[in-house]
């Protein structure tokens, strides 16, 4: 009897750890975050620079948002104090311009506050390129891959003569199976070549990382909508067939109507996974910090980020990248839950 | 009338032509990833790649590196795996169990370099540096939500008399869920954490900044550890023609120890399941 309720409480442990697991990464991502966060707030978001250097003057301190400068001083005294010397700068500078027809010696004040602060440098960080980068690249993967994803799904439950059926699908399962950073080498050394003498552009481009990452999901979008579609009744079907319907009009009037929900969950859910995927997208996508003028450009995205400089980050980048991290994992947690929450409820 | 016929019946053919297209098309890509990792790999591979280390231009370290900490990962992960499908199926009813089961659904497709990150903030960070064992858990966090769901499903499979025959013996519950409806569902929860390894030995991104890599041997999973997939990544930035090559066998290699391993679960199930 003692033993049942200590298996049943171990039982109970091990389902919770999965909550513990999930609530522990939000909250330590968000406290490593959370100095980034301060300092730069929502703006991060749409903040092109990334490891820029930038001077804090007096003259600029007005211009930049002033939140960015006393969120600084929170982050360290020693900055703090400069902040003090900052804004006594900043009305000296007001005075000045109070009284233009000023002395010789305002002026002396006046360089002696320029080389002051040209001192205090700041290094800002902002996740615009790679935030575009993660959405660019997913959209083209899932331009790419939904076609072709529901004309496999549907070749797979409606055209296949039967002793086709097994052996594809399971050839499209393995795809799924195959690792990310073999679609990320082969992609590099096969198929951005191809992709390059067909577009232009540089030698990897969002482009290339968009369609290799488009192949990468599509056996997983292709497998998970058929079982969508598996999921219509022969009955219907076949009613529909007995009324003269062509094999079209079966899958467009009949399956796709009935199984919707799943299909459309099906597409999320690849979304969802396309978001967050690192390696196929590493090797192809240039790692470049610049806005993708054309969809031949390099660029990078959030996993990009984080894969290639968390090794050696430290104070604010480090702080950033858990900010990226962050986002991501939001991102990804409300497409993935919207997908299982509301589309794929029915379907265990 | 006879128009409309004809519109829907061509119709209809370029529309299943165009479906046929792209399964071929899917078709295509897995042969010519597989063809080509097989023409790099097979001309890359040589014996001498299984008895030196990465140092000495092999793969021994790297391959050990990788199964150990797969390995390991399926240590930590399948029990606790198992324990939380066996909650969920057997024990847990009505909301706490429904969202658990969301929640693993949603770790389970979570972005693998978010997991990486975690566990760097929590077993890196603290202890100084890359090591092995962070690596591990990154690899069984991976783990876990995979088999929750297989256990959940292959159990919901198993027919409610066994249950009740097994409580009518006289069995407390946690003995019927023990020794016979875990033995009723033994060849699907074998395939399930079969395909669980397969799908964690291939992870690159939750590898890259736990357990990093190592050119060299090494037991030891309190340092930096060898890791194939991490190298794979670093040796096909490098630019030589040997570094390449020598990515391309360990892809292959990978390739094939995940491909294999994917395929025997699937000859269990068919066979037995």
């Amino acid at each position: 009897m003692n033993k049942e309720l200590v298996f049943k409480r171990v039982a109970f442990l091990s389902a919770t750890l999965i909550l513990i697991v999930l609530v522990s990464i939000f909250i330590m991502l968000f406290f490593d975050a959370k100095s980034a966060i301060n300092k730069y707030g929502v703006y991060f978001l749409v903040d092109s620079r990334w490891n820029k250097t930038i001077e804090i003057k007096s003259t600029e301190s007005k211009t930049n948002p002033s939140k960015l400068i006393a969120k600084t001083s929170k982050t360290n005294d020693d900055v703090s104090m400069n902040n003090d010397n900052l804004f006594a700068d900043d009305s000296s500078v007001l005075g000045d311009s109070e009284s233009l027809d000023n002395s010789a010696g305002d002026k002396a004040v006046d360089e002696s506050v320029d080389t002051n602060t040209n001192v205090k440098t700041d290094t800002i960080f902002g996740g615009y390129i790679p935030i575009v980068g993660t959405i660019l690249s997913t959209l083209i993967a899932m331009t790419f891959s939904i076609p072709i994803a529901m004309g496999i799904a549907v070749f797979l439950s409606e055209i296949a003569p039967d002793f086709l059926i097994k052996p594809v699908g399971i050839a499209i399962e393995l795809l799924a199976a195959i690792p990310s950073i073999i679609y990320g080498m082969w992609g590099l050394f096969y198929f951005a070549p191809i992709v390059q003498n067909t577009f232009g552009g540089s030698q990897m481009s969002l482009l290339i990382a968009g369609l290799v990452l488009g192949i990468m999901i599509l056996p997983f979008m292709a497998a998970i909508t058929r079982d969508a579609m598996n999921t219509t009744p022969d009955v219907i079907k076949e009613s529909a067939y007995a009324l003269g319907a062509t094999k079209f009009e079966v899958v467009k009037d009949v399956i796709f109507p009935y199984a919707k929900v799943g299909i459309i969950g099906s597409v999320v859910l690849s979304l969802g996974r396309a978001l967050g995927e690192t390696m196929a997208v590493a090797f192809l996508i240039g790692s470049v910090f610049k806005v993708p003028g054309s969809l031949t450009n390099p660029t990078i995205s959030i996993p990009v980020v984080l894969a290639n400089n968390f090794g050696e980050a430290s104070g604010d980048m480090m702080s950033s990248l858990f900010y990226l991290a962050f986002i991501l994992f939001v991102f990804s947690f409300i497409t993935i839950g919207a997908a299982k929450f509301y589309f794929l409820r029915g379907r265990r | 009338m006879k128009g409309t016929e004809k519109r829907r019946l061509i119709i209809n053919k370029i529309i299943l032509a165009l479906s046929t297209i792209s399964a071929l098309l899917g078709l295509i890509f897995l042969f010519w990833i597989l063809i080509t990792l097989f023409l790099k790999g097979l001309n890359a591979l040589d014996f001498s790649l299984f008895t030196k280390d990465l140092v000495d231009g092999g793969l021994r370290n790297l391959i050990f590196g990788q199964f150990m900490m797969a390995l390991i990962a399926t240590i930590i992960g399948v029990p606790l795996g198992m324990l939380a499908g066996i909650y969920l199926r057997e024990y847990g009813s009505g909301k706490y169990a429904n969202i658990i089961r969301d929640l693993s659904d949603i770790m389970m497709s979570a972005p693998s370099i978010v997991i990486g990150a975690f566990v760097f903030a929590v077993f890196v960070a603290p202890f100084g540096g890359i090591n092995g064992w962070a690596g591990s858990i990154a690899l069984a966090i991976m783990l876990i939500p995979i088999v929750v769901s297989t256990t959940d499903n292959m159990l919901s499979l198993v027919p409610i008399e066994l249950r009740e025959a097994g409580i009518a013996l006289g069995g407390s519950k946690h003995k019927v869920i023990l020794q016979i409806i875990l033995k009723a569902a033994k060849v699907g929860l074998m395939t399930g954490i079969l395909l669980a390894f397969a799908r964690v030995i291939g992870e690159t991104a939750p590898l890259l900044f736990t357990s990093g890599t190592n050119s060299f041997w090494s037991t030891d999973l309190g340092n930096a550890f060898p890791s194939l997939t991490v190298s794979i990544y670093d040796l096909a930035n490098f630019p030589t023609d040997k570094a390449r090559d020598l990515a391309w066998a360990a892809s292959f290699l990978l390739t094939v120890i995940v491909l294999v391993i994917n395929l025997i679960g699937r000859f269990i199930i068919r066979d037995k399941g």
